[in-house]
């Protein structure tokens, strides 16, 4: 049995105009059945994927966005945001999905997922990765 | 070591394919294993053995298929991606009553947890991408 | 804990350089591949991407790249170093594991 790697998905592309973040994330859901250490980056137009309010009705394109909202229950807690990305677009945390996850260790207390970190410590956490998933 | 290879893009669209298999080449001549390639997004085109690139230039297909005989590679294309793009094997045409299949010599279709897997068990995963 | 980057864009198409170098622990690798080798020439407006990084990061581009693209040497921002595939392999060994910018 191996030791447990840290995977990291590095998400850079925005949603619908291309199909990798919604290919990206069913890596993600498959991944968490290996129980691994993972966590999500999202950076540059990757940061759009997590925009509240998509409706995709008039395009006949699936909404995948609700997706990510299920990542807490995938133990999936550590989904970080680019602060440059996000300020470079005119976007604040205030914009995003309020990803959640349950914290079992605090009797199931509701936290936040999304971790809106400057570009240097961004750069600490992809160093820190073993395995870097890029799409 | 042991290396593996994410390729995200199909045959000719893109240099992704092109440059993983020089680079898996490398690899080999200079000792190393090669895990996996797992072909994802529309890199499950480089899996249909039904292209007729033109003479003078090179047959990416052929030469991955080429590759995997001489080498013992294991070429993966994954099954969502193929499915959504029309990449099949006899066991996915009969699944899905298809009337026929493309899958090319050396190429097996599986799931994406090949790729999972693949970062788990080699020391290096390498992509190659749009 | 080094990471070996890749950037296969240009830097006129794409904002991978600037990410990249954005993102990028000192004393990490970086090498351009494809079309990302326009992001190693000299005298272009993103030029001083790479010159103002230099300090920090090492900086390679894919030989074979350059050459099918009309890039003479003498074209590349000093202290870029040229490799072909064997270099790139051993970039990939030495270094802990591979960032893709894509």
């Amino acid at each position: 049995m191996s030791d447990i790697k840290k995977f990291m998905y590095v998400n850079r592309k925005a949603p619908y105009g291309t199909i990798y973040a919604w290919e990206s994330l069913e890596v993600v859901l498959i991944g968490a059945a290996f129980e691994q250490d993972v966590s999500l980056a999202f950076i540059d137009d990757g940061v759009y994927q997590l925009v509240k309010g998509q409706n995709t009705k008039e395009l006949g394109i699936k909404n995948f966005s609700p997706t990510y909202t299920a990542l807490g229950d995938y133990d999936i807690k550590k989904i970080y945001v680019e602060k440059e990305s996000l300020e470079a677009r005119g976007l604040t945390v205030e914009d995003l999905m309020p990803l959640k996850w349950e914290d079992e260790n605090e009797d199931y207390a509701e936290k936040d997922s999304i971790h809106v970190v400057p570009a240097k410590e961004l750069a600490g956490i992809l160093d820190d990765s073993d395995v870097l998933l890029n799409f | 070591m042991k290396l593996s290879i994410q390729i995200n893009e199909g045959p000719y669209n893109h240099e992704a394919s092109n440059t993983a298999l020089n680079f898996a080449r490398a690899a080999l001549d200079a000792g190393h294993e090669i895990f996996r390639v797992f072909f994802y997004h529309d890199g499950v085109n480089n899996g249909t053995r039904y292209t007729t690139p033109p003479q003078d230039d090179r047959n990416i297909i052929q030469s991955w298929t080429d590759l995997a005989k001489e080498k013992e590679l294991d070429l993966v294309v994954c099954v969502a991606a193929a499915q959504r793009r029309g990449i099949v094997d006899e066991g996915e045409q009969q699944r899905n009553g298809k009337d026929g299949n493309n899958i090319a010599d050396g190429f097996r279709i599986s799931g994406l947890g090949q790729l999972i897997e693949a970062g788990i068990q080699s020391d290096r995963l390498v992509v190659f991408g749009d | 804990m080094a990471i070996l980057h890749t950037i296969n864009k240009s830097p006129f198409d794409k904002g991978s350089l600037d990410a990249c170098v954005r993102l990028a622990v000192k004393g990490s690798s970086v090498l351009f591949i494809e079309d990302g080798v326009y992001g190693a020439m000299k005298g272009t407006a993103k030029s001083g991407v790479v010159e103002g990084a230099k300090g920090d990061l090492s900086f390679y581009v894919l030989g074979p790249d350059l050459k099918a693209r009309g890039i003479d040497e003498d074209k590349l921002i000093d202290g870029v170093t040229v490799v072909d595939y064997d270099g790139f392999v051993k970039l990939t060994v030495d270094n802990d594991k591979v960032q893709a910018w894509l």
